[in-house]
């Protein structure tokens, strides 16, 4: 601060006032303007990481059977910790750092080839039902006369209870992990479609839309150059939303027995077969649901900080 | 108004007939052989044709759905292949406990997640709003069974507060009805607390935001009458919404909720369904669940008119 000779204090260099501007690196300021894409994102490289080298990460044969070692307990972390801490005697040797199932099976093997099955049935469903429900609203947002039924039908779809949906058409088929993909692809597609018709609606009394149809554009070329991209980043958005979903249906139907045929490990499964005994070895279904719930959360984390990121206007109310 | 009640009611026909509809196709339009699925892997060609025949899968399409339809709106949703029992009667026996575990869910869920969703609102970015934020973003990340199996292990096993599992009917008292589904109800309610107070919460800032409510704060109303009587009463369209669309996670999560807990309602009756693979009552409770989503929603609709007068039809 400086002052004149005359008396009036002049302003001050902002350098003084204002808090010293951190130095950031690019990753830096991503970093620390959207924290929840960075957590969302590095969680879920971490778990696909986990699922593709599954087989590289001291598992055995997930369907491995071994009576003779059946629910065996997980490492007693105090047991170990006091042994650790020279404050007493050492625990037994571990043999299952997840523990074993009812059937000699290992959980941290059956966990980690696990994540493959959430993984793609997240990915599949949300890939499968934006795809669709592209189509669909991109249609019916441009053709008047598809419109009514279509979006009748959608109403329709809508009104039944997404797994109740699910559960009667998974009871109608083979267990399959393409038919759970399948069924619950069909009930995350009415929401897409919506969102993706209503972005139309809008979209096409845009003075760059009627200018375009004024001169002379065919119609499929309208769709897919000027309307097409704009609708890629709520449907974006949508997807990261629809992921997490089909992977929480995907483990509810496994664990009612509606899902994945119980020979794959997948979490719903390893939780379904848990059941029985979640009294008394809690473990068979702690280690999934934690890995699942982990997974879920990063999706949603991702998800809403993309949503934040493209429309900057809800970032600071939702 | 009470002509857009009538155009409203009347409305929602088309889309239970759209609904009817699909539930019926469904045998129709899974691929591959639905009778011999259901019939399963040890099933003689005999059993196929029988259930191809109860089914009415050997009949064409159309006159088979309209037979099906003029059955239900007589209240006749076909017989168990299993217990060879009314589907009906099936669920008439087992709606008690699902209805009571719905009703208590929602009551507790909308008392928990409408104050804080206003309080985050009201302290927004403070530690409090924070705390909301987060609960609400686990709540959509652990699935209902999970919060079930953790509640159940911590507060019935170990500190023995409440029953592992069972249901008592409301006919033997309030106290144990209650204490038997405090625990599932707060399970089935996490995931409807964290969307709620979440909508709630974004509702309200939109509202907190307007020029009344600063007009309100200047003339020195207190905190208490801007939140509840300028803020929320403004924000409950939105809100009721979210509670009419959240009911379908609510049913699904039923579902679920019941097997965790053993509780002996409509759905134990779908997951005992599955197992068997017996499809007519699957059908029967797809169809009944999903008439009363589309009644909540009616009623939601409805209830705009009442929380928001400038609403005209």
């Amino acid at each position: 601060m400086s002052t004149t000779t005359s008396g009036v204090t002049a302003a001050p260099d902002l350098g003084d006032v204002l808090p010293a501007r951190k130095a950031r690196g690019k990753i830096g300021m991503f970093i620390h303007r959207h924290p929840t894409i960075f957590v969302g994102g590095l969680l879920l490289f971490i778990i696909f990481c986990i699922g593709i080298f599954a087989p590289f990460l001291g598992t055995v044969d997930p369907t491995a059977l071994a009576p003779a070692r059946r629910t065996r307990p997980p490492p007693d972390v105090f047991a170990w910790g006091s042994y650790w801490l020279d404050m007493g005697p050492k625990p037994p040797a571990v043999q299952f750092i997840f523990g074993s199932d009812m059937l000699g099976r290992d959980v941290y093997s059956r966990v980690l080839y696990g994540t493959q099955i959430s993984l793609l049935v997240g990915f599949s469903v949300a890939v499968v039902a934006s795809v669709i429900g592209l189509f669909i609203g991109l249609t019916s947002g441009f053709i008047r006369s598809v419109d009514t039924v279509v979006m009748r039908i959608m109403d329709g779809l809508q009104s039944i209870p997404g797994i109740l949906l699910a559960i009667a058409l998974m009871a109608l088929t083979r267990a399959s992990v393409q038919n759970v993909i399948a069924a619950i692809a069909v009930t995350q597609i009415p929401p897409v479609a919506r969102l993706v018709r209503s972005v139309v609606l809008s979209l096409r009394e845009q003075p760059y839309v009627e200018a375009a149809v004024a001169a002379g554009t065919r119609m499929p070329v309208i769709i897919l150059k000027h309307i097409l991209p704009n609708t890629l980043a709520p449907v974006s958005v949508q997807a990261t939303f629809i992921c997490a979903s089909a992977m929480l249906t995907e483990a509810t139907l496994s664990f009612i027995g509606a899902g994945t045929p119980p020979i794959i490990p997948s979490w719903g499964n390893i939780m379904a077969e848990g059941r029985a005994l979640w009294q008394v070895k809690p473990y068979i279904v702690f280690f999934p649901a934690a890995f699942l719930s982990v997974t879920v959360l990063a999706v949603n984390l991702l998800g809403d900080g993309l949503r934040d990121a493209l429309d900057p206007r809800l970032a600071k109310r939702i | 108004m009470f002509a857009y009640a009538v155009r409203r009611i009347i409305a929602t026909i088309p889309v239970m007939g759209i609904v009817a509809l699909f539930v019926f196709s469904l045998l129709y339009i899974a691929p591959g052989d639905p009778a011999a699925i259901i019939a399963g892997d040890q099933a003689t060609p005999a059993d196929v044709e029988r259930i191809r025949a109860s089914l009415g899968l050997d009949r064409p399409f159309l006159v088979r759905f309209l037979e099906w339809l003029w059955n239900v709106l007589n209240g006749d949703m076909g017989v168990s292949i299993f217990t060879n029992l009314p589907v009906r009667h099936m669920i008439a026996q087992r709606i008690e406990p699902t209805l009571s575990l719905m009703v208590l869910t929602l009551t507790f869920a909308i008392s928990f997640a409408v104050p804080m969703g206003v309080v985050a609102a009201w302290k927004q970015g403070a530690w409090i709003d924070r705390l909301v934020m987060v609960v609400a973003v686990m709540g959509f990340s652990v699935p209902v069974f999970v919060v079930g199996y953790i509640l159940a292990y911590t507060f019935a096993l170990q500190l023995d507060w409440f029953p592992v599992q069972g249901y008592t009917p409301l006919s033997q008292g309030i106290g144990p009805w209650i204490n038997n589904l405090a625990l599932p109800a707060i399970a089935l309610g996490s995931a409807f607390i964290a969307l709620l107070a979440r909508i709630t919460r974004a509702t309200m800032l939109e509202v907190l935001s307007q020029d009344y409510v600063r007009t309100a704060k200047a003339k020195g109303v207190d905190q208490k009458s801007i939140l509840f009587v300028h803020g929320l009463k403004n924000a409950a369209v939105p809100i009721v919404t979210i509670i009419g669309l959240g009911f379908a996670g609510l049913i699904g999560g039923a579902v679920v909720t019941e097997s965790v807990f053993a509780i002996p309602g409509v759905g134990r009756l779908v997951v005992d369904a599955i197992l068997r693979r017996d499809y007519p009552v699957i059908q029967g409770v797809v169809l009944m669940f999903s008439f009363v989503y589309v009644i909540v929603n009616l009623c939601v609709d409805l209830l705009y008119t009442v929380f928001d007068p400038r609403i005209r039809y």
